[in-house]
C-alpha cells in the first residue's frame, strides 16, 4: 500500500472529523453546526430525508464547498476548508448522486483517469512515451485491470460510458474511485435507481473494499435495509442539523428520527 | 488555365493555413474544457496590436516575447475573474463569457494600443517567388509571407499534437473537458489546466495575429476575418487538431477556387454578377456539413443516450 501523505491513522482512531461545520447559501442554512468523526477502517452511513444536507457535507468534506463556519481535522491536520485537489492528493475519493463520468472516454480511460495523481513521470518522458513512461503507463494499467476484475466489469473495459446503462455508469464510478487507491471513499446514493440484484452486487462491492482494502467509507444512502446492513454507525441530518449519530440499530429505535422521516404531530 | 488553377490553389491552401491558426486556438480552449471560445478572434487581433505597437519601441523579437508575457498574464486574469468563478456551470453560460471577454478585448485593446491601422514588418521581402515558370506562361507565383505562414502554422501543429498525445495530461485535458467536478474529484487541478491551455491559444493567436497583421496591416478587421475559423471547426470537428487544419485548408483553397472557378460560370449561364462567393462560400459549405456530418470529418462522434 502507499505511505500516507500525513501522520499515519491506525485502524479504529478518528481519521476525519468535522466540528461545528456551518454551510449556508444566501438564507438557505444547508448545514447548521454539524459535528461527527469518522474512523478508520469503518463503514459509516449519513442518512436524512430529502434536503436534509447529506450531499453538502460529502462536498464540505472533499472541499467542493467552503463552510462558513468549523473545522475539518483529517489525518491529524485541521483546517477550516478543504480545496478538491488537496482532498484528491490525500486520499479522499469520491462518488456522485448524479453519475458524474467523462462521458466521451471509454470505461477503461474513466478508469485511468482516476490514476493521475499517481503517476509521477515527467513530462519529457510522457511525450516520448518510451522507458520510464511506458514502463509506468503499464504498471497502472495493470492495477485498474484489477479493479475491474474486481467490480467485474472487464466486457465494458472498451465503451464509451455515455452508451452504458445506468447501473454499469454507477460501477465504472466507484471503479475510477478505487483507481485512486483512497483511504476515505465517499459514496453519495451508490444504490440510486438499481434494481435488487444490482443493490445486491453493489453492497457486496462495497463491503469487499471495506474488508480487503480496509478502506474507509462514508456513504449516502436512503434504502434503510441497505444502511442497517452496511454500516458501522450512522448520522442523522434533518433539515441541516445532526439528530443522531448511533448504531444502526440504535438509530432505528430513536424517537428523533421516526419523527424526522415519518412527520411528527405539532 | 492549368497554372491558373494551380496558382489559384495554392493561394488558397496559404490563406487556408492562416484559418488553421485561428481555429487552432478555439479547438485548443475547446478540447481541454468544453467551452466554445468566441474571443480567440478578439485575442488575436489583441496579440497583433500589442505585437505591432510593441515593435514601435524595441526590436521584433523582444516585441513577441513581451506580447507572449502579455497572453499569458491574460490568460492568468482570465482565468482568475471569468472561469474560476464559472466552474461547473453549462457550457451556454462559459460561452455567454467569452462573448464577454470578445468584445471587452476589442475595446480594451483599443483603449491601450489605439484604434489607427498599424504595420508589422515580419523582415520578409515582398517579392514573390516565381515556381515552374518554364512549365507553365509566367510561372506559378508564392507568397513568401503566406508561405512562411504555412511553416510556422506546421510547426506549432506538431508540438501542439505532441502535447495532446502525452498520455496523462491528455487524457487530464479530456477529463476536464467533460465533467469539471468529476475531473476535480480525481485531483486534476481545474485552474493550471485552463490557465495552461488559454496561455497556449494566446500564443496561438500571438501567431495568427502577427501573419495577418503582416498580410492586411493591424486593424480591427481581423477579428471578424477569424470568425471564418467557424466554419473550419464544423468542417475539422471541434475537438480535432488535425481537423482544424484540414479544415482550414479545404476551406481557403475551396472558397479562392468557388471565386475563380465558379463566379465566371455564374457570370456566364445564369447572367449574375458573380461576385463575393469568397464570403460565403465557407458558410454554406459549413451548413452542409452540419447537416449531413455534425460531428466533422475528425471530430468525436456524439454519443447521446436517450
Amino acid at each position: 500500500m502507499r505511505a500516507p501523505a500525513e501522520s499515519a491513522v491506525l485502524a479504529g482512531e478518528v481519521l476525519l472529523s468535522v466540528r461545528n461545520i456551518s454551510l449556508a447559501f444566501g438564507g438557505v442554512k444547508a448545514l447548521q453546526d454539524v459535528s461527527f468523526d469518522i474512523r478508520k477502517g469503518e463503514v459509516r452511513a449519513i442518512i436524512g430525508p430529502n434536503g436534509a444536507g447529506k450531499t453538502s457535507m460529502l462536498n464540505v468534506i472533499n472541499g467542493f464547498y467552503q463552510p462558513q463556519a468549523g473545522t475539518i481535522t483529517y489525518k491529524g491536520v485541521t483546517r477550516s476548508h478543504m480545496r478538491p485537489y488537496e482532498a484528491a492528493h490525500n486520499g479522499i475519493a469520491r462518488t456522485f448522486q448524479n453519475v458524474a463520468l467523462f462521458r466521451g472516454m471509454t470505461a477503461l480511460d474513466n478508469i485511468m483517469a482516476g490514476r493521475t495523481l499517481k503517476m509521477r513521470r515527467g513530462f519529457f518522458w510522457q511525450v516520448l512515451r518510451i522507458g520510464p513512461a511506458l514502463q509506468e503507463e503499464t504498471e497502472h494499467r495493470l492495477r485498474v485491470e484489477e479493479i475491474i476484475d474486481f467490480l467485474e466489469i472487464q466486457a465494458i473495459r472498451k465503451v464509451p460510458v455515455g452508451r452504458l446503462p445506468y447501473g454499469l455508469q454507477k460501477r465504472v464510478e466507484l471503479a475510477r474511485a478505487l483507481a485512486m487507491e483512497p483511504d476515505l471513499l465517499l459514496l453519495d446514493e451508490p444504490m440510486a435507481g438499481m434494481n435488487l440484484e444490482e443493490k445486491e452486487d453493489m453492497s457486496r462491492f462495497i463491503l469487499e473494499v471495506n474488508e480487503h482494502y480496509g478502506t474507509t467509507i462514508a456513504l449516502i444512502e436512503h434504502d434503510m435495509g441497505v444502511v442497517m446492513d452496511l454500516s458501522d454507525r450512522v448520522v442523522v441530518l434533518d433539515h441541516g442539523a445532526k439528530i443522531a449519530d448511533a448504531t444502526p440499530d440504535e438509530v432505528k429505535r430513536d424517537q428523533n428520527v421516526i419523527d424526522a422521516y415519518l412527520g411528527v404531530a405539532h | 488555365m492549368l497554372g491558373q488553377f494551380i496558382e489559384t490553389l495554392i493561394g488558397g491552401v496559404l490563406t487556408g493555413v492562416l484559418y488553421a491558426l485561428v481555429a487552432l486556438g478555439f479547438v485548443l480552449i475547446f478540447k481541454a474544457s468544453g467551452v466554445f471560445n468566441f474571443a480567440q478572434g478578439a485575442m488575436v487581433l489583441f496579440a497583433a496590436l500589442a505585437v505591432a505597437r510593441l515593435a514601435e519601441i524595441m526590436p521584433l523579437p523582444f516585441a513577441v516575447a513581451a506580447a507572449i508575457a502579455i497572453m499569458i498574464a491574460l490568460a492568468y486574469a482570465i482565468e482568475f475573474f471569468v472561469l474560476r468563478r464559472l466552474v461547473n456551470q453549462e457550457g451556454i453560460i462559459l460561452f455567454m463569457a467569452t462573448l464577454g471577454i470578445t468584445y471587452f478585448l476589442e475595446g480594451f485593446g483599443q483603449t491601450i494600443w489605439g484604434s489607427d491601422i498599424y504595420k508589422i514588418n515580419l523582415g520578409i521581402p515582398r517579392e514573390p517567388i516565381f515556381l515552374f515558370q518554364e512549365v507553365f506562361p509566367g510561372g506559378i507565383l508564392l507568397d513568401r509571407e503566406e508561405l512562411a505562414a504555412a511553416i510556422v502554422c506546421a510547426i506549432l501543429v506538431a508540438v501542439l499534437a505532441v502535447f495532446f498525445q502525452v498520455t496523462r495530461i491528455g487524457r487530464a485535458l479530456r477529463a476536464v473537458a467533460d465533467d469539471h467536478q468529476a475531473a476535480q474529484a480525481v485531483g486534476i487541478p481545474l485552474n493550471y489546466i485552463w490557465l495552461i491551455v488559454w496561455a497556449v491559444s494566446g500564443i496561438v493567436a500571438i501567431a495568427a495575429g502577427m501573419i495577418w497583421g503582416s498580410k492586411l496591416g493591424v486593424q480591427f478587421s481581423i477579428s471578424l476575418v477569424a470568425l471564418k475559423a467557424l466554419p473550419v471547426l464544423i468542417l475539422g470537428g471541434l475537438t480535432s487538431i488535425p481537423g482544424a487544419i484540414v479544415g482550414g485548408l479545404i476551406i481557403g483553397a475551396g472558397e479562392k477556387l468557388a471565386e475563380v472557378m465558379l463566379g465566371p460560370i455564374l457570370i456566364r449561364w445564369f447572367d449574375l454578377a458573380g461576385g463575393g462567393i469568397e464570403n460565403w462560400f465557407a458558410y454554406v459549405l459549413a451548413l452542409i456539413f452540419l447537416l449531413f456530418r455534425p460531428q466533422g470529418l475528425f471530430g468525436e462522434r456524439i454519443i447521446e443516450r436517450v
